[in-house]
């Protein structure tokens, strides 16, 4: 496996919406290295014809009613808002697609 | 930006052939969202239709709306789908304020429906068929208005406001297989599929599917290759086209833009673009510094879904009579030409005539008031038919006032205004605006007179057999009641009074 | 009076039903042990003194109405404070949730509610139950109650530590790789894992949903059985949740006899790696099974050697995508928003103040798995070895009731000690991981003191899905026997606070 550059640190903090510091990279480089290379062994039993397992139960189609429940109270709702404004969230300008 | 001189249309299809595929979200009807149990009752107050769920409040968990699934169904199987005999939800992740949980929960490689196609009929009767690739469930997010910027528009806005009522309400994704060798048909294709495929969300009862609402959106992606060229050309994905008119215009012109880069030997960057309703243009989005990766994964808070053979054949045998087929039933019916049923599809008033001839009126006057009329009104306002504010009843009160005799057509496109313009019932209209026909005699019996001794030399000209001269003293009788005389009863009486007898 | 911080729970609830004491008493003996002790172990991060009190309140009056009292009614409990609670802050050890008071209950929390259960308050964890000793808190360590300079295990640290420190004698955990087990082995207590979906995680903050289960914590067998049939059951709220009745937890903890059982012991934990003392403590009570009746195998479960490294690739990926939605937007902290940048940067600036570094280290580790070109190598592989764990599992069950081995391969260390070197952190999840990863219920339970450093060692047991009654069969058991043979249960050898 190859080993995971600053760069790529850099690339997985802006994917998790990190702003990491400088020293950070670094850091974390080494360390995430040293942890993909033991993770990586799972490659090693992971044959062709093993189903994968995503959940522990064998449980399907729980579902529920199409039936209303209360929902919270605005103030409920925008109680630890950091900002609102008009029963509204308030947010810093949001950059992107409109 | 730059502003590139399109390529003709005609001369761009001279050369390339078109590769569409499109993305319809449809919003559902559901009572309640996809995930949790609020509701989706439109025109609430903002954050009020909130829950720990919906706004991702940690801890919170989600649990599957079986109606979205039953919808999902319904609609793969309208869509001549395949049923998935067991699928999952999958989280895309990325980072997006209208998002609470920055993942959507959605379907990836395991959708509920896949494989199917939808017939669509062009203007001139062409059926052209669509291939489906997929249809999965997911959420929609929440809504965001901004603050500061000259337009409203996020460029500019100083902040944004949140709320969150939209955010999970449930949303089917139906996803075209490329659609290949429809040639300068293209954009009329893909208008006709968005149209078929809301006459089928309707018919299902899935979804209102009002575009000018949000309740279903497009997006038309758009390649071309060189004629003969077995390799699709990069694509364009212009996001978020909502009426049925935008989607040809923005398949136009994506071909012509795509023609004019491709000619002068450039290449066509695969970015989203936006729809402009105002020029039929297409802009550049955000250019993204690095690809999507939206990690998906299955969904650990839930479990998958499993429909039954059963369930899904139970299903199957209750879908109603499906709108193409529906269409060529009526139209046999009703008699008329597949032009004029196309028209009546594409004016979104199929539905209408149907309810008005349910509420007593004939055919012809049902389809009358709504093809014409209305279809006006509707062009003027620049709404769905459907969202005008007169109902198919009070549409076959005005016919049937017609029919006994107590409105002419011209009184009758005044109630109509009246309705329209909220002064109440049919009924009511005529009683404040006086707009009943006058058809008593005596009430007549003065303006007849008044007209005659006006126009002494018409009357002669009748009483010597030139009976077509009436239409004048008519006119001045009509004009003099404010039009509110019978027309056919004047003619009668004026016969009468000069003791001629035409025929 | 006695002290009432020294009953179990149930004697404490039976105390209270006779009416010997009231459940205001207990819950203010329990708050005046609190206030006596914690600022040395530092086991609650929030002391809910009103709410406690109103709620023994209520039981007294229901008591004084002649109403009945459930089996845990007006007995104290501390809550891990990744469980939402109405009104309370809620952190779940992050400074992300710094005053975050949620606007709904847990279902766990609701359940303890109408069970009678006076919550004292919310306990110290690894920030969003990450790590396992309670150093990544970011509202600082808890202390070992059998050695301050230690740490308590986690990520359930506070519950583990109030419960030995006595400032309850019930506690919640949770368990997504050991947090609940590896504690209770470390300070000498008892703690459950139950059967995954047993216990609603509706109102848990989660930190991989897959794996993450609330379970019971307490000083005995008995009361860490009444609790679990307190909080366990089907809940609509959650999808993963089994309908299907709560195994009898609570007849099995009183019926402590392992005779006929069939016991065994996974080879691959021990050895090299594993403290002396622990591994003397475990071969011990290998021996003790063995003299109650049991009859002992030793069981093979090659694929076990995987799964800490397929453990380190789930858990972070589901994580990266759980704690996405700490964004500053909705709630909690918001950092660097000046009018000028950004939503994107204030949300970027606020994760990378409000994280702590075991949590940045796991987003971008899962972030990584997740990735294309990665997942099939990385997510997808640890997927197929949680497939092979099962059927190592379901071939080991097939020919035993139960398999043991140690809860953990030390006793508790120092804090500081591994702070900075995530891998050696976590071995210490290397025997609790596989139940996690396939689902079943386990249990670790108290079986002495390792003699070159005299801390607490757990025993573990795991029991197939559902059938979490064998674990307090088995638990019961040794209690029994070990309790008689000391002539005191195990933690009153701790020394005093």
């Amino acid at each position: 496996m190859p080993g995971i550059t600053r760069e790529e640190v850099a690339h997985l903090a802006r994917l998790s919406r990190l702003e990491l510091k400088s020293e950070e990279l670094d850091h974390f480089a080494e360390q995430l290295n040293d942890i993909v290379d033991a993770v990586a062994r799972v490659s090693e039993i992971a044959a062709e014809d093993v189903p994968p397992t995503s959940h522990p139960l064998p449980l399907t189609n729980v579902m529920r009613a199409d039936e209303v429940r209360p929902s919270l109270r605005p103030d409920e709702v925008l109680a630890a808002a950091p900002a609102a404004e008009e029963q509204r969230f308030r947010v810093p300008q949001i950059l992107g697609e409109d | 930006m730059s502003v590139i001189d399109l390529v003709p249309y005609e001369e761009a299809l001279a050369s390339y052939d078109p590769v569409m595929g499109l993305e319809v979200h449809v919003e559902l009807g559901t009572k309640t969202k996809m995930f949790c149990g609020c509701s989706t009752a439109l025109g609430a107050e903002p954050n009020t239709q909130v829950c720990p769920t919906c706004l991702g409040l940690p801890g919170s968990l989600p649990v599957v709306n079986a109606t979205g699934v039953e919808s999902a169904i319904r609609i793969g199987l309208a869509l001549n789908c395949e049923i998935a005999e067991w699928c999952r939800f999958a989280r895309k992740n990325y980072f997006y304020p209208d998002m609470p949980k920055n993942f959507q929960t959605s379907q990836y490689d395991e959708p509920i429906a896949f494989n199917g196609y939808l017939d669509v009929e062009l203007e001139d009767g062409e059926v052209f068929r669509v291939e489906i690739e997929r249809a999965h469930m997911e959420e929609d997010t929440g809504k965001s208005t901004h603050v500061g910027g000259a337009t409203g528009r996020i460029h500019g806005a100083e902040y944004s406001l949140l709320d969150y009522n939209r955010a999970g309400i449930p949303l089917i994704e139906i996803v075209t297989k490329p659609i290949v060798g429809a040639g300068d048909r293209a954009p009329e294709v893909a208008r006709a599929y968005v149209a078929e495929l809301r006459e089928l969300i309707r018919a299902l009862g899935v979804s209102e599917a009002r575009m000018e609402m949000g309740q279903m959106r497009c997006d038309v992606n758009l390649s071309l290759m060189p004629k003969g060229a077995e390799k699709f050309g990069t694509r364009s994905e212009t996001k978020n086209v909502n009426s049925l008119r935008s989607v040809e215009r923005a398949a136009r012109f994506e071909i012509q833009r795509h023609a004019a880069v491709l000619n002068e030997g450039g290449t066509i960057v695969q970015e989203t673009r936006h729809f402009h309703e105002d020029n039929g243009s297409t802009t550049s989005g955000r250019i993204k510094e690095e690809a999507e990766d939206y990690r998906y994964f299955p969904e650990p808070d839930l479990v998958p879904v499993a429909p039954s053979r059963e369930w899904v054949e139970q299903l199957r045998g209750e879908l109603p009579e499906l709108p193409r087929v529906r269409r060529q039933r009526l139209q046999s019916e009703w008699g008329i030409s597949a032009t004029e049923m196309q028209s009546a599809l594409n004016a979104g008033a199929i539905d209408l005539i149907l309810a008005t001839i349910d509420a007593g009126a004939p055919a012809d006057q049902a389809r009358k008031w709504w093809l014409g009329e209305l279809a006006r009104r509707s062009n003027e306002d620049g709404v769905e038919l459907a969202s005008l504010p007169i109902t198919p009843a009070q549409v076959a009160k005005v016919s049937a006032l017609v029919a006994e005799g107590k409105l002419n057509d011209k009184l009758a496109r005044q109630v109509i205004e009246g309705v329209l313009a909220g002064e109440g019932e049919p009924d009511e209209v005529v009683a404040k605006r006086g707009l009943a026909v006058v058809s008593d005699d005596s009430a007549l019996g003065d303006a007849i007179d008044a007209a005659l001794a006006a126009q002494p030399d018409v009357a002669d000209k009748i009483r010597s057999g030139k009976f077509a001269a009436a239409g004048a003293l008519v006119g001045a009788v009509m004009k003099a009641t404010r039009g509110q005389a019978d027309a056919a009863r004047v003619k009668e009486l004026i016969f009468e009074k000069l003791g001629v007898q035409p025929e | 009076m006695a002290d009432l911080t020294r009953y179990t729970a149930a004697e404490t609830a039976s105390a209270i039903a006779t009416g010997e004491v009231s459940a205001v008493e207990v819950a203010q003996a329990h708050l005046d042990r609190i206030n006596a002790v914690d600022e040395k172990v530092h086991a609650f991060l929030h002391v809910d003194t009103d709410g406690a009190l109103e709620a023994a309140r209520a039981v007294d009056a229901k008591r004084a109405a002649g109403e009945e009292l459930g089996p845990l009614a007006g007995v104290p409990l501390a809550l891990k404070d990744v469980f939402t609670t109405k009104g309370i802050p809620t952190t779940a050890g992050s400074k992300m949730l710094e005053g975050w008071r949620p606007p709904y209950d847990a279902t766990v929390t609701r359940r303890l509610k109408e069970a009678g259960v006076v919550i004292l308050g919310k306990t110290n964890m690894d920030e969003f139950a990450m790590g396992s000793s309670t150093e990544n808190s970011a509202y600082g360590p808890t202390g070992n109650p059998w050695d301050l300079s230690r740490i308590p295990g986690g990520s359930g640290g506070g519950s583990a530590a109030a419960l030995a420190a006595f400032e309850a004698p019930l506690a919640i955990g949770t368990d997504t790789g050991g947090s609940i087990r590896q504690p209770g082995a470390v300070t000498g207590t008892v703690g459950v894992k139950p059967t995954y979906g047993s216990v609603s995680r509706y109102g848990l903050i989660a930190f991989s949903s897959s794996l993450d289960q609330g379970g019971p914590c307490a000083r005995t067998v008995l009361d860490t059985a009444l609790l679990h049939e307190a909080i366990a059951g089907w809940d609509p709220m959650d999808s993963t949740s089994i309908n299907a009745p709560v195994p009898a937890v609570v007849a099995a903890a009183r019926h402590a006899d392992v005779k006929g059982m069939r016991v065994g012991v996974v080879k691959e934990f021990g050895g090299e790696g594993y403290q002396a003392g622990v591994m003397q403590r475990f071969n011990e009570s290998v021996e003790l099974l063995r003299s109650l009746g049991a009859e002992i195998v030793e069981i093979s479960c090659p694929s076990f050697t995987y799964a800490l490294p397929a453990y380190y690739l789930i858990a972070p990926s589901e994580c990266s995508s759980n704690l996405a939605r700490f964004d500053a937007m909705r709630y909690g902290l918001r950092v660097g928003d000046n009018g000028e940048r950004s939503a994107e940067e204030v949300t970027a600036l606020t994760r990378e103040a409000g994280f702590g570094p075991e949590v940045k280290r796991r987003i971008m580790l899962g972030t990584y798995a997740l990735s294309s070109g990665y997942y099939d190598a990385y997510y997808g592989s640890a997927q197929k070895v949680r497939t092979l764990i099962s059927r190592d599992f379901d071939r080991a069950f097939g020919d035993v009731d139960v398999l043991i081995s140690p809860t953990t391969p030390t006793t508790a260390f120092p804090i500081g000690e591994r702070a900075d070197d995530p891998m050696a952190m976590y071995l210490a999840d290397l025997c609790t991981i596989p139940s996690n990863l396939a689902g079943n219920a386990a249990m670790s339970v108290p079986c002495g003191l390792a003699p070159e450093d005299n801390l607490p060692v757990g025993l573990q047991i795991i029991a197939p899905a559902l059938a979490d009654d064998r674990l307090y069969r088995v638990g019961a058991a040794v209690e029994a026997a070990l309790n008689d043979k000391w002539g005191h249960p195990l933690l009153e050898e701790a020394p005093a606070l």
